[in-house]
């Protein structure tokens, strides 16, 4: 079913532009070149990080993190070699892309912590950053609950990420 | 500022910890090789992410995001209920969803924005906005473009076979969240 998810939407979306007469080449040449210009903005910090992240790895200082966590993941149910990556995700979406990135790489892209992180990046946000573009702009300074309640849906996603990928990959 | 203390810390324990466990011979070449890497995996998902930016344009100029938006009022107007008596709250909101949806953060910040600039009352988060934050911070996207481009780049067969986890995650992990926003705000007015 999955598989002709993605082709279908290629087509679909492409279809539907012709049939309103939009010139649907035209649109997505254009949204093309947007995603250029949103990588090139990504890079440079994508370089520093990862230059961090290798350095840590090195280090052995990722080892560390993650044995030092280790009982409490565990308890929870969360691989404890993505600590790196839980507790990077709410603060920097580079350095969360750039993490995960790693552990895919290293433990292997459908191997459980690598589909694991997968999944994490993919159904989490970053949190503070998305915190203080929204309060910022309403002109904000109570923020009330709103802080605790969004790190708790990322712990739920954490949890649920971890606990579906055994569930679908065992 | 966050970002230069962390990446100061992160370096900083790098070598703390190559110090303590005799590891640093391989700091230095550490340190270059991660910058490689870092215009190793941009350049591997170039692809994916200008294909899907492409196609995220497309879906807006189809209006996609005009259909989505009827099907999801429905829902928003319980989440929100000031939706319902003011219109131009309502559009901003499910483009905002829309936008999200479709994974085109771009398009969703600034509708949101404006969301949040419509439900503010003085300098206190009220719990729609709280409940609107909340929607935000959990991500609902349905096709996690740069992630999957991360796995093919990285040499996966089917990048998208994660689709499924991932539904399921976000949706519970919005649910949950805006749920617990809904009971501190009825605890709280108590």
């Amino acid at each position: 079913m999955t598989d002709y998810i993605v082709p279908l939407i290629l087509f679909l979306t492409a279809a539907a532009a012709l049939g309103r007469r939009e010139n649907a080449y035209d649109h997505m040449l254009r949204g093309a070149s947007q995603g250029l210009e949103l990588l090139i903005s990504i890079v440079p910090s994508l370089i520093l990080l990862m230059t961090a992240v290798y350095m840590l790895q090195a280090s052995g200082a990722m080892g560390m993190l993650s044995s030092i966590l280790s009982p409490v993941f565990s308890l929870f149910g969360i691989p404890p070699e993505t600590a790196p990556l839980v507790l990077v995700r709410p603060i920097s979406g580079s350095a969360a892309l750039a993490v995960g990135a790693d552990l895919m790489a290293r433990y292997g892209v459908d191997s459980p912590v690598g589909r694991t992180a997968a999944v994490m990046l993919g159904s989490t946000e970053t949190t503070f950053y998305t915190i203080s573009v929204y309060f910022g702009a309403a002109g904000i300074r109570k923020t009330r609950y709103a802080i605790p309640t969004a790190l708790f849906a990322d712990f739920v996603g954490f949890l649920t990420a971890s606990w579906t990928v055994r569930v679908f990959y065992p | 500022m966050v970002m230069s203390w962390i990446w100061t810390g992160m370096v900083l324990a790098s070598i703390l910890c190559a110090l303590i466990g005799g590891s640093g011979g391989a700091l230095a070449a550490a340190a270059l090789q991660g910058a490689q890497a870092g215009v190793g995996l941009a350049i591997s998902m170039a692809g994916a992410i200008c294909l899907w930016s492409g196609v995220g344009k497309l879906m807006e100029a189809v209006g996609i995001t005009d259909r989505l938006s009827r099907l999801t009022r429905p829902i928003l107007g319980r989440v929100f209920p000031s939706t319902r008596s003011d219109p131009a709250l309502a559009r901003n909101l499910s483009a905002n969803v829309c936008a999200n949806l479709l994974g085109l953060g771009n398009a969703a910040t600034p509708m949101g924005i404006q969301a949040a600039k419509r439900m503010r009352r003085g300098d206190t988060a009220t719990g729609e906005l709280c409940r609107l934050v909340v929607l935000n911070t959990a991500s609902i996207q349905l096709i996690p473009t740069n992630v999957a481009a991360v796995r093919s780049a990285l040499g996966c067969q089917r990048p998208f076979d994660i689709l499924l986890p991932v539904w399921i995650t976000s949706f519970l992990s919005a649910g949950l969240g805006v749920a617990a926003a809904w009971m501190l705000e009825r605890t709280g007015r108590k």
